[in-house]
């Protein structure tokens, strides 16, 4: 049941994924995106982290997509406008992917699957909001008050980049 | 996983079967149950009495991006509080001061982008 489900998820993620890429229109690829991240948040619940893919499907599929939506929307992609690849760039990007590919393969090889020994005790509410959230207000307390100072910091960006000033505009 | 577990997620599967279906269904029905009489005047795309041009990719005004952002970075900040709040009693004061300086931090931001105006809408 879970080999099967699992081979069911994998299966959805790959076919959308090759969509994202392969569907001419851009919104069409954001919309395929989101059935990726839900496949991918159904990986996480089997592996035990409900809080994990809670968050995956909050903030991913709701509103990192709207994000995505919206510069595909700012990009004016327009079928006239779009600027046409040459054959020599499709070329190197062929070249630079494959390479990826062959990086990503080679070091995924060299790694050995963690034995049940090494990764320590694998109790089934490990991944749960509670026992997250012990160790992140413990043990990761810093980290998570410096993703304060992140937030904050890409507040300000933001409001920098996108505000037109007012004097511009006089 | 045990193979037990996996029926604590059959409401969470039975939520997404009838969001699923629901659509199915009612996209089905209404095909089969409406009546079509199609004209030429009716297959019109209905633009309120004027005639359409151009299409819809124009680009728009960065301030909806510039809301949209923003949401995202307190949303980011609520996901945050559902592990604090679980652990409340546990933590006690101490989680609550942790968890003041974490939003003390973020309401800096967000008198910042009042200050700013950049949720005021004018053009």
């Amino acid at each position: 049941m879970i080999t099967n489900l699992f081979y069911f998820l994998s299966f959805v993620a790959v076919l959308s994924a090759l969509m994202v890429v392969f569907s001419r229109n851009p919104v069409y690829s954001v919309l395929y995106l989101i059935i990726t991240f839900f496949a991918i948040a159904g990986h996480y619940v089997l592996m035990q982290a409900e809080f994990l893919a809670v968050v995956h499907v909050i903030v991913y599929a709701g509103a990192i997509m709207v994000l995505f939506l919206y510069v595909i929307m700012l990009l004016n992609l327009n079928r006239e406008s779009e600027p046409h690849k040459s054959n020599i760039l499709k070329f190197a990007a062929a070249i630079c992917s494959g390479l990826l590919l062959v990086v990503l393969v080679g070091s995924l090889r060299g790694t050995e699957l963690l034995k049940h020994s090494e990764a320590g005790e694998v109790s089934s509410t490990m991944g749960g909001v509670k026992n997250l959230g012990k160790v992140l207000f413990t043990d990761f307390l810093f980290p998570f008050e410096i993703a304060s100072v992140l937030l904050l910091a890409a507040m300000v960006g933001v409001v920098m980049l996108a505000k037109a000033e007012k004097k511009t505009n006089l | 996983m045990e193979e037990g577990s996996l029926v604590q997620y059959a409401p969470i599967a039975l939520m997404f079967l009838v969001a699923a279906g629901f659509v199915g269904v009612t996209m089905l029905a209404t095909h089969l149950l409406g009546p079509k009489r199609k004209t030429n005047v009716k297959l019109e795309s209905f633009e309120c009495g004027i005639e359409a041009k151009g299409n819809a990719r124009i680009p728009f005004n960065i301030k909806y991006f510039l809301v949209a952002i923003l949401f995202v970075l307190f949303d980011i900040e609520v996901i945050f509080m559902y592990p604090w709040a679980v652990n409340f009693k546990e933590l006690g004061t101490e989680g609550f001061v942790e968890m003041l300086l974490f939003i003390a931090a973020l309401l800096i931001g967000f008198f910042y982008i009042r200050k700013k105006g950049a949720l005021t809408w004018e053009d």
